[in-house]
């Protein structure tokens, strides 16, 4: 993979966008010797309303930090849906939750639909894991990372004693996206 | 034989800037007589001003010395301190340096309960930018910003220093020479931020518009001289007898942690665990 | 093996003040720098270092200056708000010339303006704020990688000039995670302050060597001089001789102007054939380095010319890199500050040069850029 690849994960505030964005970041910069910058929307916004953090990932460098030609959007909440797919490129993907988002729209991109918040409910038991579980499709969808260096940085950054939950929660992602 | 300050001063500096009448080498003696006496090694000793007539003082003395910008001394000082605990490091200030613009500082300073030590040359005025009212300018009294007299209650840096938590905390003035070189002394032994309230005059820009009670500049000592209380008496008083008195004496001694100390402490805790 | 860290701007920024030997820390809380307080609160223990939260912004600028003055390495970081109260002590820094680092992470103003998102609007603040003639150093880092390593040169840079630096980063900058090879001991060279060489009776704290800085004593070390805020001669003590005090701050001016080959630093992209060359710093000069690939996609030849010192200003160096070029945008988030300065050192260089500014908050696109370098080229 030579050119940029950008990433942005949108939803609302709680969803732990912020954190995904961080591990595949972490994931591609120390566990693949890629470069990845990540960044996020600051102020009201991250108070419980829109909620959007942008990753790109490169082997070159990288140089404008926000993505504005989106090769792949998760959208949990369909205000992120309706807003950000006007910024995917022709031929990007866009991932959904099949529940939060009740009405996508088509466009110019690949529409994935897939029920990430139910999974983390139902299987997990958590609803705040959706965005290990969307970790886990992101990974197995895009092929930008591996899915051994992501869980690899994933056990690394979550709080001691949920690694198995974590754990779970990720490969629940990798196996709806299958 | 008299005390010889000839080796704390900076003698090229001479002379001073103070005008005649003016009170504060009154205070300046004292501190070299208290430092003297504390038996500090000059290198080790800080001392640390502001802006204002009081502000002058560390230009003369012979230690390491800093003359910052107006209110502020107590945050250089912090940073003196902080950086290196073995320095003794004293602040002198004005009124208005250190009650006025440099009030914030004073109080967190008092809280933080650094082993410091502040003396106030207390004038009440504004001197060196030509007798303009400060925070301590009394009510009634004529001063070039307040020229029918100034409105409201002055603030009393001892009661301000007990409130905020300074843990040394004591007043007297510059007529009581002995008692003032003790309370500094007793202040630069004391372990934690010490303040002492120096009442000093200030005849050219204040005594000289309060003719009411100040015919000359000695009028001023005798004021001191008559008006002062002792705390131990002035607890038996009421307000209507404290009227115009200077409550002297040493309003609060105790030991509390100290925040270097507290510091070192906390890096010795967080070093052993990693 | 290689210290990889996926981390923000800010933090960089505690850790590169670390590498430089930074073993003091004053600040007040403040969007969007905190996240460099809150590192240093964490590292310094750690270190034998000292972190103190002041009660506000002038305290923490006021407490670096003593900590220097007592031998520690100092710094302390904010924002607009925060940068407007340092002024004060900042002057005071230079007239005294203690060594200290100041970090502005920059966002919208005036006063309050928008907290948390990213503006480059204090650059004539970092250069003329504080009253009076002085020199300054400011750095502006345009990678969280940079965040590190000029932290570190601005240390250096304070400690061989004894002068305060100011490290003018932006939100963007600041608050984005990207990847950092943390430099091993020894990597990047550290420098430390001269001290004075000959006993103190012979000691003038403000006498200028060959290079116009003077030794510096600490607090303590049997040194026992004067400092003072006021114009003071050699020896440390207040003059009124008008002279005298001239003379003072022309050296003060010369140990940064005549020593420019050790403080002037910038980036050269694709300047060589460049038609048009963009000058921009900080957060836009990655928007506008993401504009030049576009354009050099289409056949454009566009340039890039970003200082990493701002102040004192790369003035040669913007001339000889400019002295093909037709063109020249000047990119920044506010309504045109530096470009004046741009203006002032091309002029007479025939060369046409326009602006293109915003305060919205909003980092520039790229493409933004590259259509307004397609109207230029249209007009």
């Amino acid at each position: 993979m030579a050119s940029r690849y950008e990433i942005r994960l949108s939803g609302s505030g709680g969803q732990g966008l912020i954190l995904l964005g961080i591990i595949l970041g972490e994931t591609a910069s120390i566990y693949e010797n890629k470069n990845a910058v990540q960044s996020q929307s600051y102020g009201p916004e991250a108070r419980g309303g829109m909620s959007k953090s942008d990753v790109i990932i490169s082997d070159d460098e990288i140089d404008y930090p926000k993505a504005y030609n989106v090769d792949f959007l998760l959208a949990l909440t369909q205000q992120s849906f309706d807003r950000y797919t006007k910024e995917v490129k022709k031929g990007g993907i866009v991932l959904y939750d099949s529940t939060l988002v009740h009405s996508p729209k088509e466009g110019d991109y690949r529409l994935i639909g897939l029920p990430l918040h139910e999974t983390a409910v139902r299987d997990i038991g958590k609803s705040m894991v959706i965005n290990i579980v969307s970790l886990g499709a992101i990974v197995k969808i895009s092929n930008i990372v591996t899915i051994e260096n992501t869980e690899k940085a994933l056990l690394k950054r979550v709080p001691k004693g949920t690694e198995e939950l974590n754990k779970k929660a990720f490969y629940a992602g990798v196996s709806l996206a299958k | 034989m008299g005390f010889n300050y000839h080796s704390y001063l900076r003698e090229k500096m001479m002379p001073h800037i103070w005008c005649s009448g003016c009170t504060h080498g009154i205070v300046t003696k004292a501190l070299i007589r208290a430092i003297d006496k504390a038996k500090f090694d000059k290198n080790k000793v800080v001392v640390v001003s502001g802006i204002g007539c009081a502000s002058r003082m560390p230009g003369y003395l012979d230690f390491n010395t800093l003359h910052t910008t107006h209110g502020r001394a107590l945050a250089f000082a912090t940073g003196v301190k902080l950086a290196n605990p073995e320095l003794h490091v004293i602040v002198v200030a004005g009124d208005g340096d250190a009650v006025a613009i440099g009030g914030n500082h004073f109080i967190h300073s008092c809280n933080r309960n650094i082993d410091m030590t502040l003396v106030v040359l207390n004038n009440n005025i504004y001197g060196m930018t030509g007798g303009q009212r400060s925070p301590t300018t009394l009510e009634g009294d004529i001063s070039s910003t307040s020229v029918y007299g100034s409105i409201g209650n002055p603030i009393d840096v001892v009661n301000l220093a007990i409130g905020a938590g300074a843990t040394f905390v004591a007043r007297t003035t510059t007529y009581h020479v002995h008692q003032l070189e003790s309370y500094i002394y007793s202040g630069l032994m004391h372990k934690g931020f010490s303040v002492i309230d120096a009442v000093s005059a200030c005849y050219t820009a204040y005594g000289r518009r309060n003719k009411q009670r100040y015919k000359s500049a000695i009028d001023m000592l005798n004021y001191m001289k008559n008006n002062v209380v002792n705390i131990s008496a002035a607890r038996e008083m009421n307000s209507e007898e404290l009227k115009g008195k200077i409550i002297i004496g040493i309003f609060k001694d105790s030991l509390e942690p100290e925040y270097c100390e507290e510091y070192q402490k906390m890096i010795n805790r967080v070093k052993n665990k990693t | 093996m290689a210290d990889i860290r996926f981390i923000q701007g800010n933090e960089a920024c505690a850790l590169g003040a670390i590498y430089a030997g930074c073993r003091f820390f004053a600040g007040y809380p403040i969007t969007p720098s905190s996240e460099v307080a809150e590192m240093l609160s964490e590292e310094l223990p750690l270190v034998d270092g000292v972190f103190i939260q002041m009660e506000d912004e002038i305290a923490a600028m006021a407490a670096i200056i003593g900590a220097s003055l007592a031998g520690k390495k100092s710094m302390t970081a904010t924002s607009g708000p925060g940068m407007s109260l340092k002024l004060e002590n900042l002057g005071y820094a230079c007239i005294t010339e203690v060594p200290c680092v100041i970090v502005n992470v920059q966002r919208g103003g005036p006063s309050t303006g928008l907290p948390t998102s990213p503006a480059q609007a204090d650059i004539m603040q970092a250069r003329w704020g504080a009253h009076g003639d002085h020199p300054i150093i400011a750095l502006c880092p345009s990678s969280v990688s940079e965040m590190f390593t000029e932290t570190v040169r601005a240390f250096n840079l304070s400690e061989m000039f004894r002068t305060p630096v100011i490290v003018l980063s932006d939100e963007i900058i600041g608050h984005m995670r990207e990847k950092i090879v943390i430099p091993q001991e020894g990597e990047i060279p550290i420098v430390n302050r001269k001290k004075p060489k000959v006993p103190p009776h012979e000691y003038k704290p403000f006498k200028g060597e060959e290079d116009f800085v003077p030794p510096m004593a600490a607090f303590g070390e049997g040194y026992r001089y004067h400092v003072t805020g006021l114009s003071h001669n050699e020896e440390g003590f207040p003059i009124q001789s008008g002279e005298l005090v001239h003379q003072m701050n022309v050296r003060m001016h010369n140990k940064i102007y005549k020593n420019l080959d050790k403080i002037i630093k910038n980036e050269v992209y694709m300047c060589d054939d460049a038609e048009i060359i963009i000058f921009a710093l900080g957060g836009a000069a990655r928007s506008s380095k993401g504009a030049i690939r576009h354009l050099r996609e289409e056949g454009i030849k566009a340039g890039l010319f970003r200082p990493l010192t701002i102040w004192p200003f790369p003035e040669e160096d913007l001339r000889r890199v400019c002295s093909r070029a037709k063109n020249v945008l000047v990119v920044e988030m506010n309504l045109g500050q530096i470009v004046f300065e741009v203006e002032r050192v091309l002029s007479c260089m025939g060369v046409k040069i326009d602006g293109m500014f915003d305060s919205s908050g909003e980092p520039f696109t790229p493409l933004s850029i590259v259509r307004r370098v397609k109207e230029i080229f249209q007009r």
